[in-house]
């Protein structure tokens, strides 16, 4: 099996968020970047067990600079065969679902892999976008992954429970809890890493959206506490004061 | 001109999330002095309700569509013959499949998970898991947005909306639904879709003490959750984790027991309208992000509450 998955970076959730040049670009002074990891604990580990029981080969893409080499080397640790970077800063999901399908036309995938969403712009449409490029099958949140024959079987979240979808490949998916468990890189895939191909390829795409500029939400007032012995005063708060019940 | 409105329906009705989206989508035409345009798949047994969110037409097509690739190709096609400039999908489950499609076929700017009403040329949606905001603008002249659930309110004063037939050249189905399994069997309001959610963690000790966090759901009529160790250690099933990993969720209450508030923890429920800690440790980081708090053991609170929300009823 020929599997490509999509890797992202984000910042580390505990990152203090704030902005700079007129609250039009991320300050990413002092933030330490992680692997996405609905990408990392689910699309990729999910693709590098297939190929363990299937054989074949796991492929990573990231658009990006080449400051994301360091969490394209933690997927090859991780156990991918080999990595593709486009050296593009990515401006919105448009341009880098472009760029992906670009790479991945013709060149024989059967499954592009993905995150259900990064952790910071939390789109969520990459995926659904490289499905529409290569002209092909898509299942959005997978939280269950199997292949036979020509054919993925997957369960995706939907509201009020999980449908069991039948996909013919080749075929795009975006994952989520459950479809794999995180795996922590030993010393030898550290090592190899450092030696497996990372291809960086020039290319353009258009963007199709701007960050016209970002905010932060407004202070949350202070927390209202209610003595745990006189409870039943929250239930009337909540009616009364916050209308929330 | 006018502004389409891809709506979700669940068993034969439109879902709540559809008619978010519909509302969305009459509230940006009347802002325009246009129509919006509803678009469902196959049985809609709820036309009036659809009608009154302020769509002024429903195109209808004969048969319910599970493919996204074919729906794309269906939204596509009305947003063409009815001069759509700005496409609305709700950011569910369909929305998330199909509106990504549709801005590919229309080569549109896609704005996904959007929270206000577009403004001064930009729409606002959540970023970095809700600790920020972002307003993005368009660069073409079609937009498509997807609604984050329970984020913008169902309107009811639209003045009804005639049901015509549609229908589209949309290929064959590369995705065959093959089964469903409920998440919950006793008929709790899907997670995304919840107003009113009650959640618990490590402090209640032990899944066989979950009857207290149900009883003051049930009481509530909200839906139950977890943090992400209650079901990593499988007290509690998958579907029900809300935070970074799991569940991303909206309501307009949120009843956290046992729960610290972990940066992961509160990167999934921070967009909650209000928030109610109650936890044995006062220096616990959930207080911070909480409305109202109460230091105590949830064993003790609970049933209190549950009480409480009883004698409110009686």
């Amino acid at each position: 099996m020929k599997l490509l998955v999509c890797i992202s970076q984000a910042p580390d959730t505990t990152s203090r968020i704030a902005f700079t040049n007129g609250d039009t670009e991320f300050d990413s002074n002092g933030v330490q970047y992680i692997v996405n990891p609905y990408d990392e604990w689910y699309a990729l580990v999910r693709a590098i067990e297939l190929k363990e029981q299937n054989g074949g080969s796991v492929t990573t893409i990231t658009v990006g600079d080449a400051g994301c080499d360091p969490i394209i080397r933690k997927a090859l640790a991780i156990g991918a065969d080999d990595a593709v970077r486009i050296d593009v800063k990515p401006t919105d999901a448009m341009q880098v679902a472009r760029l992906i399908s670009e790479h991945a036309k013709g060149a024989g995938y059967d499954l592009v892999m993905c995150g259900k969403e990064t952790i910071d712009h939390n789109g969520a449409v990459v995926p659904a976008m490289i499905a529409e490029l290569l002209d092909c099958g898509f299942v959005s949140n997978a939280t269950h992954l199997d292949v036979n024959g020509s054919a993925a079987t997957m369960r995706r979240e939907v509201a009020g429970g999980e449908e069991i979808v039948e996909v013919s490949m080749p075929c795009v998916l975006s994952a989520a809890k459950g479809m794999a468990e995180q795996r922590i890189p030993n010393m030898r895939g550290i090592m190899s890493a450092r030696t497996k191909p990372l291809t960086v390829e020039t290319a353009s795409a258009e963007a199709e959206t701007r960050v016209e500029r970002f905010a932060l939400p407004p202070e949350k007032g202070a927390c209202k506490m209610i003595d745990a012995e006189n409870a039943e005063e929250l239930i009337r708060l909540l009616r009364e004061e916050a209308k929330a019940i | 001109m006018s502004v389409l409105a891809i709506v979700s329906t669940k068993n034969g009705a439109a879902a709540k999330s559809g008619l978010e989206a519909a509302s969305y989508a009459a509230a940006v035409a009347k802002a325009n002095g246009t129509e919006a345009v509803a678009l469902v798949a196959g049985e809609l047994s709820n036309a009036s309700d659809l009608g009154a969110t302020g769509v002024s037409r429903i195109l209808q097509t004969a048969e319910g569509i599970t493919d996204s690739g074919q729906w794309a190709k269906l939204g596509a096609a009305a947003a063409e013959s009815t001069g759509a400039t700005v496409v609305v999908a709700s950011h569910d489950a369909l929305g998330r499949a199909v509106a990504p499609r549709i801005a590919i076929r229309m080569n549109a700017g896609l704005v996904a998970g959007v929270t206000e009403l577009p403004a001064n040329g930009s729409v606002r949606k959540n970023v970095f898991s809700g600790k920020a905001m972002a307003d993005i603008a368009v660069n073409g002249t079609v937009a498509v947005y997807t609604v984050t659930p329970n984020a913008f309110g169902i309107a009811s004063d639209g003045g009804g909306a005639a049901v015509e037939t549609f229908s589209a050249e949309m290929g064959t189905a590369k995705e065959v639904v093959k089964g469903f399994e409920a998440a919950s069997a006793d008929g709790q309001v899907p997670l995304p879709e919840a107003e009113l959610v009650v959640s618990a963690g490590r402090g209640l000790k032990g899944p066989e003490n979950w009857g207290i966090v149900e009883d003051l759901a049930k009481a509530l009529g909200a839906t139950t959750a977890c943090s992400r160790p209650v079901s990593d250690i499988g007290w509690r099933p998958h579907h029900e984790h809300v935070g970074q990993t799991g569940i991303t969720i909206r309501p307009n209450l949120y009843i956290a027991a046992g729960i610290s508030g972990a940066i992961q923890h509160l990167a999934g429920v921070n967009q909650s309208k209000v928030i109610v800690v109650i936890n044995t440790d006062p220096e616990a980081p959930f207080f911070k992000a909480a409305d109202y708090g109460i230091v105590g053991d949830a064993f003790e609170v609970l049933p209190k509450l549950t009480a409480a929300v009883h004698a409110l009823e009686g």
